[in-house]
């Protein structure tokens, strides 16, 4: 039987020339593609994401709900459990601020490193792209491009093409 | 002789020079082969065994309170926050230099941070495990210490949310989770750089795990790369409300001396002031001896210096204004809190500290000692010992002698106060050595992009 392909591959040495490739290969009209790198290349995240994260804007979310749950909590332990120290009201909001503050950012933090987890679908420990060779390098010096298989325009043929004339390392098939 | 503190801006765009014949493959080659190949393995098993000792010490120290009770310790009426609270404040104090360095430096394109910020990120989580420990053992029932979190018990009873202990309860166990969240967050990339480089299949496999299977995924990095800038932007103002309220557990009690509007930023100022002694009375060593000048370099000692130079002005400020209210107040007890600090029985470390924290930090003005690594360790260690005097002063002073001369007592520290310190001394350093053994202690993924924009310049 044989296994199904992941895609195709291609090695370069620096970022730029991983940033030109990705441009030829999209102007190939290739959607569905893939880039490794040993860290966040700039120019990049425009390329491969439509729009810019909307991760801060998800933890302001978090932060706010965060902040509301810690003000009522304190309120309605204020109302359940009154305590009367000097006889100060017992709903003395200015008191409540700190730990108001604290749990929102703790639930934008916590929120926050979930999401990003979820969408980058990590934890996950087997990708087909780990057996491209020499692939350890991604996480030192090396720059992967990879036009996956399910993209419609895919062949090995035509990825060879899109990749040829920006001078990659190596280019080589990956099955998953 | 100088410049200002000030001008640290400046300096740091001067490119470091080391980094200028770097490759991505060098520095990633050099900083995993701490943990990889650990060199130097004498040193570290030495360190570690005597740090050891120290943990045990601080355990037997902790079992023999739950037998006996707080009143192993010295603490009694009137001196009821001896030690305990002494050294809670000058643990959490030094462990705000690394949020500080990781989070606001990174806020402010500050890139020398890069070298350090992973070490310091460490520095303050091992900091933050010593400092929270005393709060809990000092409740004097710590197998209780859950009360003080608000959850559905079967009593109908809820924390006093009004009240400063409560506030640090939440403020350190955020700060806590916070900083362990972000500086995991900050080590997939670099979990997966193990990953790739360790020899053996076992410890593929365990940083394989660690990593959770990072891969630099481009649009992983993309949303990293924000997500990290957010959590740097909620970490800022966190490591200043933690601080604040630390502050504050002293400015809402009524007592001479400690009752004073100044306190949460003066307790921030000197947080960062005392962190950054710390973190340069370890990275001085410890960049020797594992032969880092090439990433850490004078130039970064400067720097700090010139941050913890900065900070130094702005505590003595603080006293400044101390003493300017507590003389000019027209309060007769502030008044004299002041003279008893000075002519009192603890005269000794008040004038101590006085020559830790504003005396000795003045040779600092000099650039070539500023440059001086010995000169430096030297400031950074009476800058610690200063900083806990601080602290030892401002909680012992106050209430040994507040409003009653009949009620007015002495505080003397006992051995089990001496060793719940030394044992958390041993903690912290336990922990930071297990970090070099294991872990990156320098941000591999962010050097070699500072490295990758190095090349691209004419």
């Amino acid at each position: 039987m044989n296994a199904a392909p992941y895609g195709t591959v291609a090695t370069y040495g620096s970022p730029d020339e991983l940033l030109a490739a990705v441009r030829n290969v999209q102007a190939a009209g290739f959607t569905r593609i893939e880039a490794f790198t040993p860290f966040p290349v700039e120019g990049m995240a425009e390329l491969v994401l439509p729009r810019p994260s909307n991760l801060p804007a998800i933890m302001l979310g978090a932060a706010a709900s965060g902040a509301i749950f810690g003000f009522a909590l304190q309120s309605c332990a204020a109302r359940d459990y009154p305590l009367n120290s000097g006889g100060r009201p017992l709903f003395s909001w200015p008191s409540f601020v700190p730990v108001t503050f604290e749990l929102a950012v703790l639930t934008a933090v916590v929120t926050g490193i979930a999401v990003f987890l979820w969408r980058a679908g990590l934890p996950h420990y087997h990708h087909p792209v780990f057996a491209a060779h020499n692939f350890g390098r991604a996480s030192t010096d090396r720059f992967f491009l990879a036009v996956c298989a399910d993209d419609p325009r895919y062949s090995p043929i035509a990825a060879r093409a899109a990749f040829a004339n920006s001078g990659p390392i190596s280019v080589e098939e990956i099955t998953s | 002789m100088t410049s200002a503190p000030s001008s640290a801006a400046n300096i740091s765009d001067v490119p470091n020079p080391a980094l200028a014949v770097a490759t991505l493959a060098s520095v990633t080659e050099h900083v995993s082969a701490l943990p990889l190949a650990h060199p130097r393995p004498r040193f570290w098993w030495l360190i570690f065994l005597t740090a050891f000792a120290g943990v045990m010490l601080l355990l037997a120290s902790i079992a023999w309170l739950f037998v006996r009770g707080v009143g192993i310790w010295g603490i009694n009426i009137p001196v009821g926050w001896g030690f305990a609270i002494v050294n809670f404040v000058w643990w959490i104090g030094i462990g705000h230099a690394g949020t500080f360095i990781s989070a606001i430096l990174l806020l402010l394109h500050q890139n020398w941070r890069t070298s350090i910020s992973r070490f310091t990120e460490a520095m303050t989580l091992f900091a933050v495990a010593c400092a929270g420990i005393y709060p809990l053992l000092h409740l004097g029932r710590p197998q209780y210490f859950y009360w003080l979190l608000p959850y559905p018990d079967t009593m109908g009873l809820w924390p006093q949310f009004r009240s400063p202990l409560v506030w640090d309860m939440f403020a350190v166990s955020t700060y806590a989770s916070v900083s362990l969240l972000f500086w995991y967050t900050g080590l997939l990339p670099d979990f997966a750089t193990m990953r790739d480089h360790a020899a053996t299949a076992g410890k593929k496999r365990i940083y394989g795990l660690l990593s959770l299977g990072w891969r630099g995924d481009a649009r992983h990095w993309a949303h990293y790369e924000r997500l990290y800038l957010t959590l740097a932007g909620l970490a800022a103002p966190l490591v200043i409300s933690v601080h604040s309220i630390v502050g504050l557990d002293f400015a809402a009690a009524m007592l001479p001396g400690w009752h004073s509007t100044i306190f949460p930023p003066y307790f921030v100022a000197g947080a960062i002031f005392s962190g950054f002694a710390m973190v340069l009375t370890l990275v001085i060593p410890l960049r020797r001896v594992y032969r880092l000048e090439a990433y850490i370099t004078d130039r970064h000692l400067e720097l700090m210096a010139k941050v913890m130079m900065a900070m130094g002005w702005l505590v003595t400020y603080g006293y400044f204004a101390e003493f300017v209210a507590s003389w000019r107040g027209g309060n007769l007890y502030e008044r004299f809190v002041g003279v008893n600090r000075a002519t009192g029985p603890y005269a000794f470390a008040f004038w101590l500290l006085l020559a830790c924290n504003i005396l000795i930090p003045q040779l600092l003005w000099r650039t070539a000692w500023r440059r001086n690594p010995a000169v430096l360790l030297g400031v950074a260690l009476a800058v610690n010992v200063g900083m806990w005097l601080e602290r030892f002063i401002i909680v012992v002073t106050s209430l040994h002698r507040d409003y009653l001369p009949s009620s007015w007592g002495m505080y003397r520290p006992t051995f089990w106060d001496w060793s719940t310190f030394l044992g958390t001394i041993g903690l912290f350093i336990a922990l930071l050595f297990l970090f070099l053994r294991f872990v990156p202690a320098i941000s591999m993924s962010e050097m070699r992009g500072l490295i990758a924009k190095k090349e691209e310049l004419p």
